[in-house]
């Protein structure tokens, strides 16, 4: 990979466990980019093995959380050989701003990456302020 | 970057990693460079039966036309890249984890490879790759004739 060691982090962070699960497979922090722009935020979330189906995104006061649940294949006469990485779930939680507007919040996967699109409420984006010449 | 050679080794992926991870500590000792970290990028895993093997791997959000795979004998050579998110004008990170950029590893397979019956899909950001053994790499099977 090119040259940022961050960006070698083969697996995410193991998420911590402030509830738990019912499912018995370990919970990962999804890395993500967020990208601000004029009228949005954008989060995106690498959460590979996550469909649709599998995606659940809460929206409770400020708290924005975002769940994966991913099933892991199962493989009959096929044995493990070689291990590098975990399935598991994903679950990251974002505090969000009145800057956004909660109503308008738009979510969709693609190829494992899930995509919210936050905009920008009307009043926090930048407004002109013309000066009066008296 | 080296060869990922295993055989016979069972499900213990910690064990594994921290051996890369002692492996690399090694080069770095005795070289005298940095060498990163985890370099292996994207992480794979491999299942074998009886006739192929199953090797998977998390690349998530990637076209899948920027994937090239090819075997010779019994390496399995897996390159690819990942473009980082186009910023619109006037755009900003405030976070950036995700990885970009190029990569490439080389795996060794438990077996020499059919090479003509690979198949490869990509699905949920999860590359499947099932890798036939070559017939004449098989065992045979010898009877033992008595008088």
């Amino acid at each position: 990979m090119a040259d940022r060691g961050k960006e070698l982090e083969v697996k995410k962070e193991q998420a911590p466990l402030d509830t738990e699960s019912l499912r018995n497979r370990p919970v990962f922090i999804p890395q993500v980019d967020i990208v601000e722009s004029k009228d949005l935020i954008m989060l995106i979330a690498d959460m590979p093995g996550v469909d649709e189906q599998g995606i659940d995104i809460n929206l409770e006061r400020d708290v924005l959380t975002i769940n994966g649940t991913v099933e892991a294949p199962f493989r009959k006469d096929y044995r493990v050989i070689h291990a590098e990485y975990h399935v598991g779930d994903y679950r990251r939680s974002f505090t969000l701003t009145d800057a956004i507007d909660h109503n308008k919040i738009e979510a969709s996967v693609k190829n494992g990456v899930l995509r919210l699109s936050l905009p920008k409420a009307e009043k926090a984006k930048p407004k002109k302020i013309a000066v009066k010449i008296e | 970057m080296w060869l990922t050679g295993l055989r016979g080794v069972d499900w213990m992926p910690d064990v594994w990693r921290d051996l890369d991870r002692m492996q690399h500590e090694m080069d770095r000792l005795f070289t005298g460079q940095s060498i990163n970290y985890l370099q292996s990028f994207p992480a794979i895993n491999m299942w074998m039966s009886e006739n192929d093997v199953i090797l998977s791997s998390e690349i998530p959000g990637i076209d899948p036309g920027n994937i090239e795979i090819s075997v010779e004998g019994d390496v399995l050579d897996l390159s690819g890249s990942r473009v980082a998110e186009d910023l619109k004008e006037g755009g900003k990170y405030h976070r950036q984890e995700r990885p970009h950029g190029t990569f490439r590893r080389k795996i060794r397979l438990p077996f020499r490879a059919q090479e003509d019956k690979i198949e490869a899909k990509y699905e949920k950001g999860i590359l499947t790759i099932t890798i036939p053994q070559a017939e004449a790499d098989k065992p045979r099977k010898i009877t033992v004739t008595g008088e």
